[in-house]
């Protein structure tokens, strides 16, 4: 345990000395602003908090910004430590492969939350006084935000970890991932719009669409977010659509990607014991 | 004496190349022993899978009776590879606080160490403003750090200058007195400057010495060189009486067997006045290195005394 903390908190100290966390904050922040600048001119008009519309707005930001970053933080954990020479020494120390995971893990987890609620959290409060005020319990919303954005970053850092370890080269880990990354924020939502457009009968939207949707992380955060905020009010038909026929609703939606952390923390650290430094 | 290191009729096979065969090599509590090789004899082979990092294809290695790789022998062994690489964006000390930290050393071993290795003025600097020696004594800090039983170096003397190289020997050395065992490759015999107890040598993966250095010596039995400078218009007298070869018109060089130094020295004491000066130099450790790395297994028959 104490190794797990000792590798935690180098982590977080290398993303805050090469600047990543700054880095990060600061792209968060430069797109939640400018949805907050743009977001605030309809809310005024629809009776809805102004902070709502923003939150509304910043988790289909997440769905894509956030497993970016996550990937871009873990792809060189393992590869590329290895490839530089770092991981050697750590993988001879009496620490377990699985603890220096689980400890890269947990730094550089941190170092996302770190850098989503910096972003997020300076922009919920500038949506927040822009609009004067207004009803504090939607920053609680915000709240939700932050911290489902960090479960799902969470998933894809562990799953970038997958593609770190069963790659000698950083360079093609770097690849892995960002293909990953298209193929669970981009593509996938193309092929399940495909196949609601495809099958006539219903019966894939029925049946099969919400499974699918549910599976995806991104999409599962996606449906969070929307189904905990007034989705009426903000207009967003996404969760309303497909609410009744979900398989998860609510909070348990969650789920899914927590369920996908741990499965891709396992295959990493399986691999990980397998790798020849 | 229970060994830390012990490694019997260990092969190593990837793919076609044969990186070690049949090595079989002990290393005890408070010995010091050097590994010697040309690139690619199979030293960091042989560490590796001392590691545990690979796994051999024959025989078996036990690290203080621990398979390699396995928690107890992780906590036996502290690394130091060939190629030591830190995150840059660390200081010194941070680096060694860490390994301290991974390896359960009390953190007062921290100032100590960076003190051993004479890095305590750059501790504070990030590692990537460190020179390459630099780097290499902070290898060496972490791997001190925590008082290991093994101590696995390759070659660490590498881009160390001769200071700092003989710093380095007296610091193994105390590891050494208090009960640690160290296990250190280089590139030849020069380098270790007759600091290890025993000296090992692979050529091409297979070991073709092991034994301490004076036995080496002995065993390869080179010639010495004598170099007679004669007196003026005396050096075709000399020649002619102790016969050798001709160099630079005033001066004899001939080589002789360590039995036979005495007779010939005597023999050119009687040459009286004629003789200016004599010289005689023992073969150098690298000439001893040279000729144990070059025994092939058919040339002589295999020497693992």
């Amino acid at each position: 345990m104490h190794g797990v903390l000792t590798i935690a908190a180098t982590e977080i100290r290398i993303g805050l000395r090469n600047r990543w966390i700054i880095l990060s904050s600061l792209i968060l922040l430069a797109f939640a602003l400018i949805l907050v600048l743009l977001g605030s001119a309809p809310g005024g008009e629809v009776k809805t908090d102004a902070v709502t519309v923003v939150v509304a707005s910043l988790s289909t930001l997440s769905v894509y910004l956030v497993p970016l970053i996550a990937l871009l933080l873990s792809f060189d954990a393992i590869a590329g430590e290895i490839d530089r020479g770092t991981l050697q020494l750590v993988l001879a120390s009496p620490v377990s492969r699985g603890a220096v995971l689980v400890g890269k893990f947990l730094g550089h987890v941190a170092v996302l939350g770190i850098a989503v609620s910096f972003g997020y959290g300076v922009a919920g409060l500038v949506a927040f006084f822009a609009n004067g005020g207004g009803d504090v319990s939607a920053l609680v919303g915000v709240g939700r935000l932050i911290a489902s954005s960090m479960i799902l970053g969470a998933t894809f850092i562990a799953i970038g970890y997958i593609a770190s370890a069963s790659v000698r080269q950083t360079g093609t880990a770097a690849a892995l991932a960002i293909a990953i990354w298209l193929f669970a924020v981009v593509l996938y939502d193309l092929a399940l719009l495909g196949g609601l457009l495809a099958s006539q009968d219903g019966i894939f939207a029925r049946n099969v669409f919400p499974w699918l949707l549910v599976f995806n992380p991104a999409d599962a955060f996606r449906l969070y977010n929307m189904s905990a905020i007034d989705v009426e009010a903000v207009g967003s038909n996404l969760a309303g659509g497909v609410g009744s026929s979900l398989p998860l609703s609510g909070l348990a939606t969650m789920l899914s990607p927590i369920v996908w952390t741990m499965i891709a923390l396992g295959l990493s650290t399986f691999i990980l014991k397998k790798v020849r430094p | 004496m229970t060994e830390i290191v012990k490694s019997s009729n260990v092969s190593m096979k990837f793919k076609a190349v044969d990186a070690l065969s049949n090595v079989s090599l002990d290393v005890a509590p408070g010995e010091q022993v050097a590994l010697l090789g040309h690139n690619g004899a199979g030293k960091t082979t042989l560490f590796r899978l001392i590691l545990g990092f690979i796994k051999p294809t024959a025989g078996a290695i036990s690290i203080a009776g621990f398979a390699p790789g396995s928690d107890g022998a992780r906590r036996t062994v502290s690394y130091l590879p060939e190629q030591v690489a830190f995150p840059k964006m660390l200081t010194g000390r941070e680096v060694v606080r860490f390994y301290a930290k991974l390896k359960g050393a009390a953190l007062d071993d921290v100032q100590s160490v960076l003190d051993k290795v004479e890095l305590v003025e750059a501790a504070d600097r990030r590692v990537d403003t460190y020179s390459k020696g630099m780097r290499q004594r902070l290898g060496l800090a972490q791997a001190l750090v925590g008082k290991p039983d093994l101590l696995l170096l390759d070659e660490p003397t590498s881009g160390l200058d001769p200071l700092s190289r003989q710093h380095f020997y007296d610091l193994i050395a105390e590891v050494a007195r208090q009960g640690g065992a160290v296990l250190l490759s280089s590139h030849g015999l020069s380098e270790l400057e007759a600091k290890t107890d025993r000296v090992a040598i692979l050529r091409k993966g297979e070991l073709v010495a092991n034994a301490p250095l004076a036995d080496l010596q002995r065993e390869a039995d080179l010639p010495i060189r004598i170099r007679v400078r004669a007196a003026s218009n005396a050096a075709d007298k000399v020649h002619a009486e102790i016969g050798g070869g001709r160099i630079n018109g005033v001066s004899v060089e001939l080589f002789c067997a360590q039995g036979d130094k005495m007779r010939v020295l005597s023999q050119i004491s009687g040459l009286g006045a004629q003789v200016e000066d004599v010289d005689v130099a023992a073969p150098t450790l690298d000439e001893v290195y040279r000729y144990f790395s070059k025994i092939g297994a058919d040339e002589v028959p295999r020497r693992v005394l």
